[in-house]
């Protein structure tokens, strides 16, 4: 249907919301339906210090401390920032850098804790059953203190978004239960195994932000969790304002701006958070990890991870423990050769390619594909040039006009880039998709995007240096300006007091000759 | 009132001054890599030619004619121009030094732009009236400016598409506007009388 | 005789109304300084290091907006400060005689450090604190780098670190494609003449 018609039918009611653009991958959902298995326990966990969107944490332990599954481990740091907690008892053994998941290969520091193979918890936290007579302010503090970022993926810290603002009340929490990448099916699994535990967790946040009405969101291609949910709800008294919204499969219908227009037809502005339009959103794992941490009083320490990918020998849902390395998760089942193999962190559109496997399984990691490498370098064949076809535009559910975005980053004109709203891309990779030509659009994003960043970094520290270099300048003409002061009083005093008509004539004839001259 | 409709739209599409009638082609080519310096010309531009077809109109009538000095139109236009010249030159240094440096040489030869003296010498040759004429050359300005942002939106688009390394910079930008000047031979069957 | 006399006389008297005009647009147009010196100073890295043979980048934006200097002596800016001031000077871009080091920090071995305060003093950003007879260190997130802490040092105590690349601040590179490989190469050609 055309654009034009589709929007008119929205506008009169005629038609559901639906984002615009948007593409249908393959869904390629292996692990659909299969039960969550726990991936066994290791000898060594790695824990990064920075897991979440923010500031990295400070370590609170020392090599050869012993520590308990749970214990908090390092300190957050700054305002955007959640403490990291132990995987498993035992030992540190070392604290030092090591490469983590990231696109660059790079290393960070990370504490090495040896397990004692007890997995022994910490109960230190007590458990807030009586959470419905507690302050939002109490439940937000357990939130951060548990460490919970968003485990949708992009590990924003969680706390921040629960809170109860006047000016912008929310009146609708979001559970985004869509997980349109392909592949993925741990939040499926989720809402199929523990729809209990996840509609606790719903319960808590919209106890902690004031939410009056809830919804469930799903892909129509996850029917039979809509029903599990649906059904659990029936059973459920307490949510009576919450239903469950089944949407059409359409990738990236799980995007949270996205996904808040499919539902309720609210733009969030760009530059703006779903808040300011009375709405919050967060992933069913999430909540899950939200109601573990106030019901039971566990820390993050584990999530679910899809395990799956052309070359998996054996896919399945696992719950793992931060910490794990990837090398030994795909052992687990039955990956040990990664000969000709590409590993994803996350989805196959958004993921990132990782060169080793030996990094650590941390909060944001949704899934680890193991691709045939052929698969992936058919997925982006040479790029050739654009023949302006304009299906990048049509795709793009942020409405951006990709080609030339992409142009304007390639050729270094930031300024236009930036013009054309670089920074309201998502991301998703539903342009590249879909370009004939194989442009790697989403590549020159985040090329303009870093390119950006490093400027205005570069600009802060020249416009600091100036500062510091005009205060030096005016601290060394005012000592000047102090010392000759000085020098002609102490003249003055060592002039014997006789002498003092002279002085003052000899001054007087210096003054007139200056203003002679 | 249709009058003034067809002068307009003659001097701003049909009658363009550089796409039909290639006057003026020295600004339109040096100041159109830029879109903002292709605005701040036209802005001159546009002072320029409006003042200057409305100030030749009152000499050729008030002074040239009754005087007889007709052989000393040129001159005394130029005067005219070259005075109203310096004078935006003055008031955009004020005003945007930025646009200054960057419009650099292109804003005194505004005097030598051969767009401006053939607007003002055509307007007396067609026996405009006072009003007319100043509409002539606003429109014709109008049109300058159109056709020269236009332009530089172009070729800011072109400065990043992949084009063979033979036809980089100067030869694509003439081929564009020959492209151009095409399009506006479009608008000849536009008004038929 | 009297038809040239008009001739004469209308024109003189029309370029008087004009240069009077003129004289007055003069006044009222009058700037003080030159504005584009804080334009191309915002432009300049400020490490202050008088690489350009000038004392620091505001007396170097000074020079290049009076003419006086070449666009490209700025050599920690590299090519893209020169490219930029070019632009805004609106004059053709000049190779930068000298490639800029990698960014680098200055750090003090300060168990060979005597306190001498000489290092101190030639910091053009403060970024070195200490006292007479102490231990100097510098402020890492403050060094521009700019080297000119090694010279006055008596007892060559200061090492010249390349900065450390953090991962906080790593950024994509352009995609490595074929045709990415021909975009850096028209981006080279285009600096050449744009």
């Amino acid at each position: 249907m055309p654009a034009m018609l589709r929007t008119l039918a929205q506008k009169l009611g005629m038609m559901a919301h639906g984002f615009h653009g948007g593409v249908h991958p393959h869904e390629r959902k292996l692990t659909a339906g299969m039960p969550i298995e726990d991936c066994p326990l290791a000898p060594l966990y790695i824990v990064p210090l920075k897991q979440h969107i923010g500031e990295a944490c400070t370590p609170l332990v020392a090599v050869g401390d012993k520590v308990l599954r749970g214990q908090k481990i390092a300190r957050a740091e700054g305002y955007v920032s959640v403490p990291l907690h132990a995987p498993t008892s035992g030992t540190v053994v070392k604290i030092e850098e090591h490469p983590v998941v990231h696109p660059s290969g790079m290393s960070m520091p990370c504490v090495f804790i040896e397990a004692d193979g007890l997995d022994e918890e910490d109960h230190s936290l007590e458990r807030m059953t009586n959470w419905r007579d507690l302050d939002a302010a109490v439940l937000r503090e357990r939130v951060r203190m548990c460490g919970i970022a968003g485990l949708g993926g992009a590990v924003f810290p969680t706390f921040i978004k629960l809170v109860q603002d006047k000016k912008n009340p929310i009146q609708t929490l979001v559970l985004n239960g869509i997980e349109c990448e392909p592949y993925l099916t741990n939040d499926h699994q989720m809402m199929l195994e523990q729809a209990e535990e996840v509609l606790q967790g719903m319960a808590i946040i919209m106890h902690m932000v004031g939410a009056e009405s809830g919804i469930i969101a799903i892909e129509d291609n996850k029917s039979d969790a809509a029903r599990v949910m649906r059904q659990a709800l029936a059973e459920n008294s307490e949510l009576a304002h919450v239903h469950v919204a089944v949407l059409p499969t359409r990738y990236p219908q799980g995007s949270e701006k996205q996904l808040i227009y499919s539902l309720t037809g609210k733009e969030v502005p760009a530059g703006k958070l779903p808040l300011h339009v009375g709405v919050i959103c967060q992933n069913v794992g999430t909540a899950k990890a939200i109601r573990d941490a106030v019901l039971l009083g566990k820390p993050l320490t584990e999530r679910l991870v899809t395990v799956s990918g052309d070359a998996m020998p054996r896919p399945a849902n696992l719950r793992v423990r931060l910490g794990l390395t990837l090398r030994y998760v795909f052992a687990q089942r039955g990956l040990e050769d990664f000969e000709n193999i590409q590993i994803l962190h996350g989805g196959p559109m958004m993921g990132e390619r990782l060169r080793i496997p030996d990094v650590p399984v941390i909060k944001s990691s949704i899934g680890l594909l193991a691709m045939h490498q052929d698969t992936v370098m058919q997925a982006h064949p040479a790029e050739q040039p654009c023949i302006r076809c304009g299906h990048c535009s049509q795709a793009c559910p942020a409405a951006l006009v990709p080609n030339l975005m992409a142009d304007h980053c390639r050729n270094e004109q930031f300024d236009k880039a930036e013009a054309y709203n670089l920074f309201d891309c998502i991301e998703c990779g539903a342009c590249s998709y879909v370009c004939p030509s194989n442009i790697p659009l989403v590549q020159y994003f985040r090329y303009g995007k870093g390119q950006i960043a490093q400027l205005r970094r570069e600009h802060d520290f020249a416009e600091a240096s100036r500062q510091r270099f005009d205060a030096r300048d005016a601290r060394l003409a005012r000592e000047k300006a102090e010392k000759a002061a000085r020098r002609s009083r102490v003249r003055k005093e060592l002039a014997p007091a006789p002498d003092k008509d002279t002085t003052t004539k000899v001054e007087k004839s210096t003054n007139d000759k200056a203003e002679e001259s | 009132m249709s009058e003034v409709a067809l002068i307009l739209l003659s001097a701003v599409l049909v009658n363009n001054y550089v796409l039909t009638k290639f006057l003026g082609i020295c600004p339109f080519l040096g100041t159109s890599s830029k879109v903002e310096t292709a605005i701040g010309m036209s802005f001159a531009v546009m002072f320029v030619m409006t003042m200057a077809s409305t100030a030749s109109w009152l000499v050729q009538q008030y002074v040239l004619i009754p005087l007889d000095l007709l052989y000393l139109q040129t001159i005394f236009f130029i005067l005219i121009i070259a005075a109203l010249v310096q004078f935006i030159e003055l008031m955009i240094h004020k005003t945007s030094p930025v646009l200054y440096q960057a419009l650099g040489i292109f804003l005194p030869l505004i005097t030598t732009n051969c767009a401006v003296l053939g607007v003002a010498i055509l307007n007396v040759q067609q026996d405009q009236t006072f009003l007319t004429s100043a509409l002539y050359g606003f429109g014709a300005a109008v049109g300058f400016a159109l056709v020269l942002i236009l332009f530089a939106g172009l070729r800011e688009r072109l400065d990043g598409a992949p084009v063979p390394a033979l036809f980089k910079g100067s030869p694509l930008a003439l081929i564009t506007a020959g492209m151009m000047s095409l399009a506006f031979m479009g608008f000849s069957g536009l008004v038929k009388i | 005789m009297t038809h040239l006399l008009a001739a004469l006389l209308s024109l003189g008297a029309f370029a008087l109304l004009a240069g009077v005009v003129l004289a007055v647009a003069q006044r009222v147009f009058h700037i003080e300084g030159d504005p584009m010196v804080d334009k191309i100073d915002s432009m300049l890295p400020q490490t202050q290091c008088g690489q350009c043979g000038y004392p620091g980048c505001k007396p170097y934006a000074n020079a290049v907006a009076s003419g006086a200097a070449e666009v490209n002596h700025c050599v920690p800016g590299g090519e893209r400060v020169m490219l930029q001031i070019a632009d805004l000077m609106g004059v053709e871009p000049k190779a930068v005689e000298e490639e800029a080091a990698a960014p680098m920090l200055a750090f003090v071995r300060e168990d060979e450090c005597i306190g001498c305060t000489l290092c101190i003093k030639a910091c053009p950003v403060d970024a070195i604190v200490g006292a007479p007879k102490q231990y100097h260190t510098v402020i890492v997130d403050q060094c521009t780098g700019c080297m000119l802490c090694v010279e006055p040092c008596p007892v060559d105590c200061i090492d010249m670190l390349v900065k450390p690349e953090l991962l906080e601040h790593w950024a994509w590179p352009l995609p490595d494609t074929r045709r990415a490989a021909v975009g850096h190469e028209r981006r080279g050609h285009h600096a050449g003449h744009a």
